[in-house]
Parts: structure tokens; C-alpha cells; sequence
């Protein structure tokens, strides 16, 4: 039991670490650091003020149709296309940061809207909008690029200090 | 006279067995369709997005922490084993050591390599399950194909049944080797409603958790709502009779390994009617030919007699 709580502290409890996130709502200016979900890596330095110059004041970009602005997705369109600003445009106030625990799943499941239960979680949102973006504009694109391993990382990746001796049998299969 | 009757009498009696046997084919026939199993309605499954995945293998160390496999070859941040090939060219396969692989296909006309997870899919009616004559397989309510590896005899039958070549064996060990392969975590989080240690792990939310109808509905949802940007095709929704891992792409499925000539039957159906036969035919056949046997001896026996008479 005790073994199967360590892993599920390892694999689930991503945000056991660290305080919860929260977003300043007046952000120009600010670097903050992403660390609610530290755990395999440390949180990310964020540079909200280069990121704002760089995509030219257009916050809906990352923030999409949290800004007011409607959304890009086809799939949100036909519903959200009116959806007003959002009262907090923080990514946390709608990418859940456990989306696999007992409570979110029971809520996602009994819900009908198909789009919303594959809705990512905040790990996920992070990642696909800064690695979509990123990719395409050559920004940072390896995990340690923009968050170090952590020791537990090191671990959990078998690598640094706890990577695999070189085998020396032979005939190993 | 006597042998017009005789001849009659075994013209007749084939012609009455052969109408036995294929009658009772056709009732074996008829309750094995009756019977097709089209997996457990409230099961769950797992939607592969592979046009989100960045082939950063955190979901190979994932299931390297939570089934308590041994130590890998090489770290799971060493993308050189995207490089690795087995004999013949193919990409890497399950092991025992590793129930679940992450491999990279460079696709003509594709900016990025695409990336591609390869793990048991966990099929409604399991080839491995239906071939293993000692029962070691189960597929649970909740959608697992799960072994028992206790009674587990080493015959290696499964890996033969399983269209996707997924049991791996452990040939390393000559006291007891058994099947491996992945489980979608039961033991440890499947049964109690959690998913997969892969699919949380995973940073990029590839895969998405849930009952395995919503999913297909979802996966199509997804197809159409994004014209052009998936190929329409819901991989694992019927191939061999649909499997609880159902997969996307951007990029035609045969291109990145899939294969596409499966078929929507499952595995089992291909020689349901042959085994359903089989018993069948090992009781009315001794009988029925005994019988020509006796009847085509019986003259001879009676010449025999019929002095001493």
C-alpha cells in the first residue's frame, strides 16, 4: 500500500509540491514562475511581458476565448461564438490542475457535452499551446529548454544519476 | 432384391448423416452469431490524438514506475531509441520489460515526425483471450484484457493470435516465463475508476479517459468538427470487432504502421465455425462410419454363418 501510494504521489499528484498557482490579473510586466504543477520538473520561469510584445498585444492567442474574442477552434465556434470575457482569464480557472482525480472524472463523465470531457487539463493546456506556438515559431521545444529536471524527475526517467549501468553480460536478450 | 434394399438403406443413411451434420452446423452457426459478443457496453476506453504527441516517452517511464518493471537499457529522455529498428526495419515492439512503446514515423508531407504509442489495445473479443486453452485471459467489465500469469503455461499461442503482435514473453527467464504485456493498469487504477498511468502522465493530454461510446462518438465529433485536419477514420472502433484504444491521425493510417487489412470480424469468428464442429464430428463420425462398417461387413459375416447355421 504503501509502495502504491508512492507511485500514485510520483504519477498523479503532480501539483503535491508546490502552492497553487495564482495568476496576478495585472500582468504586464511580470515574469512569474508556472509551478503548481512542479513535480518530474521545476516550474517554469514565465515571461508573460516578452510573450505579450512578442504576439503583439493579442492576448486570445493563448488566452483564446477567455479574452473576449471568439474562439479559433471549429469545434467552440458554434456555441462560444458570443461567449463574453471570462471573469478570470487565468489558465487554471477552466484547465483543471487534476483532471484525473476520482472528483473531475465523476464530474466529466456525466457530462454531455463531448468537447468539454476531452477539455485538456492544465498540464496538457500548457504544453499543447506552448509547444504548438513554440514549434512554429522556434520558441524552446525540449523539456528541459524551459524546465529543469528535478532529482524525483531523474528518477522517474531512469536518467542523470540514475541512469542505467552499461550492460557487460552478454547474450542478454 | 436384398441388395437394392442394402444399397437404399446406405444411400439413405449418408444421405440422413450429412443432413444431421450440416443441420446441426447450421444451429451451432446460428447460436455462436446469437452469441457474438460486442464487447461490455459500459466499458472504458482511451482516444489516441497522435497529432498531439511530441514523443517525449513520458508515458513509457510512466508505465515503467507503476507496473514495477525492471530497469530500461537505455533513460527514458534518450530519444535516440526512436533510431532503434528491429530485424527486417520495423520499429520497436512491446517487451517484457516495456508494455508500452513510443515510436517516431518521418511522414512525407508532414513538418513534424509523427509519433505513435503502441500498446495492447485491448480488444472486445481478445484473439489472445479466445486462443488460450488454459484460460489465463479475462476481459474485464471495465474493458481490460487482463492474464492471469499463475496459470500461465509458456505456450506463447496468444502472441500468435494477436493481430497486433503485442504479448511480449520473458525469454529471460528460464524458471518460469510467462506472457507480459500491458494490463491498462487494473490492478491498480482501471478497476477503481482511474485511467492508465500513461495517460495521466502524459504532458501533452494525447489521450483522453472515458466510457468507450462516448469516445467514438467524441473521436467523430472531432473528425468532422476539423475538416481536413484527421483522416476520417476511427482506428480501434471496428477493426477485429472494435478494441478499447481507438486511435487519430492527420496522415493515412497505413503509413505509420497500422494495419489496415484486419478487418472489422473479430479474430474468433474466422474459425468459430470450424471449432463449433469439432465436437460434433468427434461424436457422429466414430458412430456413423462404425455403423457403414458393421453394415459393410455384415454379408461377409453372414456367409461365414450361414454354413455353420
Amino acid at each position: 500500500m504503501g509502495l502504491k501510494t508512492g507511485k500514485q504521489v510520483g504519477l498523479a499528484a503532480l501539483i503535491a509540491m508546490a502552492a497553487p498557482l495564482v495568476l496576478p490579473f495585472s500582468v504586464h510586466g511580470e515574469v512569474f514562475e508556472l509551478s503548481s504543477l512542479a513535480n518530474l520538473y521545476e516550474g517554469v520561469s514565465f515571461d508573460h511581458d516578452m510573450h505579450i510584445e512578442a504576439l503583439e498585444d493579442d492576448c486570445s492567442l493563448c488566452h483564446h476565448h477567455t479574452a473576449g474574442t471568439p474562439p479559433e477552434e471549429p469545434t467552440c465556434i458554434p456555441c462560444h461564438k458570443n461567449s463574453p470575457e471570462a471573469d478570470s482569464p487565468a489558465c487554471s480557472s477552466c484547465h483543471l490542475i487534476e483532471p484525473f482525480s476520482s472528483a473531475n472524472l465523476a464530474i466529466s463523465e456525466k457530462n454531455p457535452l463531448l468537447h468539454h470531457k476531452a477539455k485538456p487539463g492544465l498540464k496538457a493546456a500548457f504544453h499543447q499551446n506552448c509547444m504548438g506556438c513554440h514549434q512554429e515559431t522556434g520558441g524552446p521545444v525540449g523539456c528541459q529548454d524551459c524546465h529543469a529536471m528535478t532529482e524525483k524527475g531523474e528518477k522517474f526517467y531512469n536518467t542523470g544519476k540514475y541512469a542505467p549501468k552499461p550492460h557487460t553480460e552478454t547474450g542478454h536478450h | 432384391m436384398k441388395k437394392l434394399n442394402r444399397r437404399n438403406f446406405i444411400k439413405g443413411s449418408l444421405a440422413g448423416g450429412i443432413a444431421t451434420v450440416a443441420a446441426s452446423g447450421k444451429a451451432k452457426k446460428a447460436s455462436a452469431a446469437g452469441g457474438d459478443f460486442g464487447g461490455y457496453p459500459e466499458s472504458m476506453g482511451v482516444l489516441v490524438d497522435m497529432t498531439k504527441c511530441v514523443g517525449c516517452r513520458t508515458c513509457e517511464a510512466a508505465c515503467n514506475k507503476e507496473q514495477g518493471l525492471p530497469e530500461p537499457d537505455k533513460p527514458f529522455d534518450d530519444y535516440s531509441v526512436f533510431d532503434e529498428h528491429r530485424h527486417g526495419g520495423l520499429p520497436r515492439r512491446t517487451t517484457e520489460k516495456a508494455y508500452t512503446v513510443v515510436n517516431r514515423y518521418n511522414v512525407e508531407g508532414r513538418d513534424h515526425p509523427l509519433f505513435r504509442k503502441f500498446q495492447c489495445n485491448h480488444c472486445n473479443e481478445p484473439a489472445c483471450l479466445t486462443s488460450c486453452f488454459v484460460n489465463a485471459y479475462t476481459k474485464t467489465p471495465e474493458g481490460a484484457v487482463i492474464y492471469n500469469p499463475k496459470v500461465c503455461v509458456g505456450c506463447r499461442t496468444c502472441m500468435v493470435a494477436c493481430p497486433f503482435y503485442v504479448p511480449a514473453y520473458s525469454f529471460t527467464s528460464a524458471i518460469n516465463p510467462v506472457v507480459k504485456k500491458c494490463i491498462m493498469c487494473y490492478d491498480t487504477r482501471l478497476k477503481f475508476g482511474r485511467p492508465p498511468a500513461c495517460v495521466e502522465s502524459c504532458p501533452q493530454g494525447v489521450m483522453t479517459f472515458g466510457k468507450r461510446k462516448d469516445l467514438i462518438a467524441l473521436a467523430h465529433q472531432k473528425i468532422e468538427g476539423n475538416p481536413g485536419k484527421y483522416v476520417d477514420h476511427l482506428y480501434g472502433e471496428h477493426e477485429v470487432g472494435g478494441t478499447s484504444w481507438m486511435y487519430l491521425s492527420d496522415v493515412p493510417f497505413d503509413k505509420i504502421g497500422f494495419d489496415m487489412h484486419l478487418g472489422k470480424e473479430p479474430i474468433i469468428s474466422y474459425v468459430k465455425d470450424f471449432l463449433a464442429m469439432v465436437p460434433m464430428v468427434l461424436c457422429i463420425w466414430p458412430a456413423l462410419f462404425t455403423g457403414f462398417h458393421l453394415l459393410s461387413t455384415r454379408k461377409q459375416a453372414n456367409k461365414e454363418e450361414s454354413p455353420k447355421a
